[in-house]
């Protein structure tokens, strides 16, 4: 766990969908638990995802897509993360992902997918113990 | 309660009953030291004649069909008509999406409703880069004419009224919508349905923006004018709570904003010259049907009431249509768990039990699938056949307004009333929807509400069965129905052959016939039905308007 200083997350929504209420109430409760969000608002592109997170210097980029894009999107971010040669940033999904295709998710490197019905607390720990 | 001893000895034997449960609450407590609704409303114990008042009944509450509508906006509601059952639908392409409307009407339902997808909601073609991973997954792909023509095939325009899920484009669509209904034989002036054309609540709550609020204002109310005169059946705008409750906004939220969006429309049409009574009856309503029954009920009562108050008061409407708030609901997505999914059906059914009895003119039932995926046919059915349950079998349709009178559902009116109408004083007083909008106003207030949501459940305050309750070990669901991602390759095809096809000359003039007039001030209606019925794609159009109206940034509204 990382003690030196404040947890930096970048919240970010990739893609056309503008189902912003859980990316929201995630970020609000990650700024309760004392980190530092950045959020991007809609419609970022993988590009300008990774930009912002690099630019940002973040530990964490949280993403969120719930119009089914994820299966594109995701793995692009980690893509570009890959060509810039960044490797320790913790990636995480949210939204409505189905389970079939979480392993290649994963696969391409998202730590961690959070569906429906995940609490804040979960993923405030899940953060605290993998960064 | 009219007689004042009468009254007083109520209020007496009143508050003896009231100490006597005091006492005993030490010793038997309630479940719950306050009780409040998603309003944050404390509700009472009881409600008794001493919270009416029947000397202001026709004044305060009135009788079906009549101002303030507080009961129904007809006279004789469902005993007339039932409301129009309308499921939302539409994935993939236009054939796809063709079929299950067919296999809806094939099954009773009476309308259609009609979802796009995303980049079509904000103006891309499915070749665009933005679209990449988007096409045909929320909704239908449309890029052309020629996908409306696929869409509505074999679909009688002049017998089904048709709903369209389309904002900043909505002038597109409807323009496709007219040429599709010439080219079966069927005079626009016969089309009945309603495009969403709710920009402001897309920078709330939605988010399927594309111009600043200035240009689409003018957009919109182009709209209202052109349709007066040439589809007079149309509802040219939904103005919609749906999504800012979706957006987890409370009851009283959705319909404070929800209306005042509405005063922003209307004062927008005044200052493009239009007559209050030509376009206000045209005016129609989306809202949604939450979880807690009696509030929502309360709810639908109030914005009726509100909303005939300031078409009346405010806007000096003459005609009784232009103060009647007719309203189509959908049922809770936000309340729909992944857990235990049948339970939906339950919560649904309740859902759209409390929008009937709250007297909606049209009505979707979510399906029990909705958390997860698109909705399978079996689950759409369920869905349907909920409200035909309501309509056909619980026997609430045989009276108007069954609730009325309840000592509870009128207070809970009256209260959401005052507390609603409060909230449209304050944004009048930061100059209306649009700059509360612009200054993050309302997207604040719909965010804490959301997060105070969701830290209830956390905290158990909050119980969802299923969720943080009742929970079981489940199997992972499969086979969810999903799009194929061929989609935005055919889709990608078929808008080649029509750029080759097409009469390219015709488009372009059509084109630089539009930037022509959005550069100036006339309606942009007729020049986009030119548009369209040239075949000009729907991103060609928008992208022409882009460069003329520029696109919106969103403004932020959470703190670093």
């Amino acid at each position: 766990m990382n003690t030196r200083k404040k947890i930096r997350v970048l919240a970010a929504k990739p893609g056309l969908d503008g189902h912003d209420r859980g990316v929201k109430v995630v970020a609000s409760a990650l700024m309760d638990a004392g980190m530092e969000v950045v959020y991007t608002g809609l419609r970022q592109t993988p590009t300008q995802i990774v930009e912002s997170a690099i630019q940002e210097d973040v530990d964490v980029i949280a993403m969120s897509i719930l119009s089914g894009a994820h299966d594109y999107l995701f793995p692009k971010v980690m893509e570009l993360l890959k060509e810039k040669g960044v490797e320790d940033i913790l990636v995480l999904g949210g939204g409505i992902i189905p389970d079939e295709d979480i392993p290649a998710l994963k696969e391409s490197g998202i730590a961690e997918i959070f569906g429906p019905g995940t609490t804040t607390a979960q993923i405030i720990d899940y953060i605290r113990d993998n960064v | 309660m009219s007689d004042e001893k009468a009254r007083e000895e109520l209020l007496s034997e009143f508050k003896k009953w009231a100490d006597g449960v005091e006492q005993k609450l030490a010793k038997r407590p309630e479940r719950k030291e306050k009780f409040l609704n998603t309003s944050g409303i404390p509700i009472n114990r009881v409600y008794t004649p001493l919270d009416r008042n029947d000397a202001e009944y026709l004044s305060e509450i009135g009788l079906p069909g009549e101002y303030p509508y507080t009961r129904g906006v007809q006279p004789t509601m469902y005993r007339g008509r039932y409301w129009t059952m309308r499921q939302y639908a539409g994935f993939a392409s236009a054939e796809e999406s063709n079929k299950r409307y067919r296999f809806l009407l094939d099954q009773g339902q009476t309308g259609l409703s009609v979802a796009f997808d995303l980049p079509t909601q904000i103006g891309y073609d499915s070749d665009d880069e933005m679209a990449i991973g988007e096409v045909g997954k929320v909704g239908v792909a449309i890029d052309s004419l020629k996908d409306i023509e696929t869409l509505f095939h074999k679909i009688p325009l002049d017998k089904v009224s048709t709903s369209m899920t389309i904002n900043s484009p909505a002038a597109v669509l409807l323009a496709m919508y007219i040429a599709m209904a010439e080219k079966q034989g069927v005079q626009a002036e016969k089309l009945r349905g309603t495009i969403q054309n709710d920009i402001l609540k897309e920078y709330s709550s939605r988010g399927t923006y594309i111009f600043p609020p200035k240009p689409s204002m003018r957009i919109i109310t182009d709209i209202f004018s052109y349709c007066a005169e040439k589809v007079p059946m149309w509802n040219t705008i939904s103005i919609s709570g749906y999504h800012i409750r979706e957006a987890g906004s409370t009851a009283v939220q959705e319909v404070a904003f929800t209306l005042a969006n509405g005063i922003a429309y209307v004062d927008a049409a005044l200052k493009a010259g239009l007559d209050v009574d030509t376009f206000g009856p045209r005016l129609s309503f989306f809202f949604n049907s939450h979880l807690d029954f009696f509030e929502e009920i309360a709810k639908y009562r109030a914005a009726r009431k509100l909303w005939a108050k300031i078409m009346k008061e405010r806007f000096n409407a003459k005609s009784p249509k232009s103060m009647m708030i007719r309203f189509h609901t959908q049922t809770a997505g936000c309340t729909l768990t992944l857990q235990q999914p049948k339970n939906n059906i339950v919560r649904v059914a309740f859902q759209a039990m409390s929008a009937v009895l709250g007297g909606t003119q049209s009505l979707h039932t979510n399906s029990m699938d909705e958390a997860l995926c698109l909705p399978s046919e079996e689950a759409v059915q369920i869905a349907l056949r909920s409200q035909q349950l309501i309509a056909y079998e619980t026997g609430v349709t045989d009276t108007v307004d069954p609730l009325a009178g309840s000592y509870y559902v009128e207070a809970l009116t009256r209260e959401i009333f005052e507390r609603a109408e409060e909230y449209i004083n304050k944004i009048d007083d930061m100059g209306g929807a649009v700059p509360a909008i612009e200054q993050g106003y309302i997207q604040r207030e719909i965010q804490d509400s959301a997060y105070k949501y969701q830290l209830d459940i956390e905290k158990e305050e909050r119980i969802v069965v299923g969720l943080n309750r009742f929970q079981v070990e489940e199997e992972k669901p499969t086979n969810l129905l999903r799009v194929d991602p061929a989609v935005r390759e055919a889709q990608i095809k078929r808008l080649k052959e029509l750029k080759s096809e097409r009469d390219n000359e015709k488009v372009n003039k059509s084109l630089s016939d539009l930037k022509q007039i959005a550069q100036g001030d006339d309606n942009l209606m007729p020049c986009i039905l030119d548009a369209v019925k040239a075949y000009a794609s729907l991103g060609e159009i928008c992208n022409v308007l882009r460069e003329v109206f520029g696109e919106y940034q969103q403004v932020s509204t959470l703190g670093r």
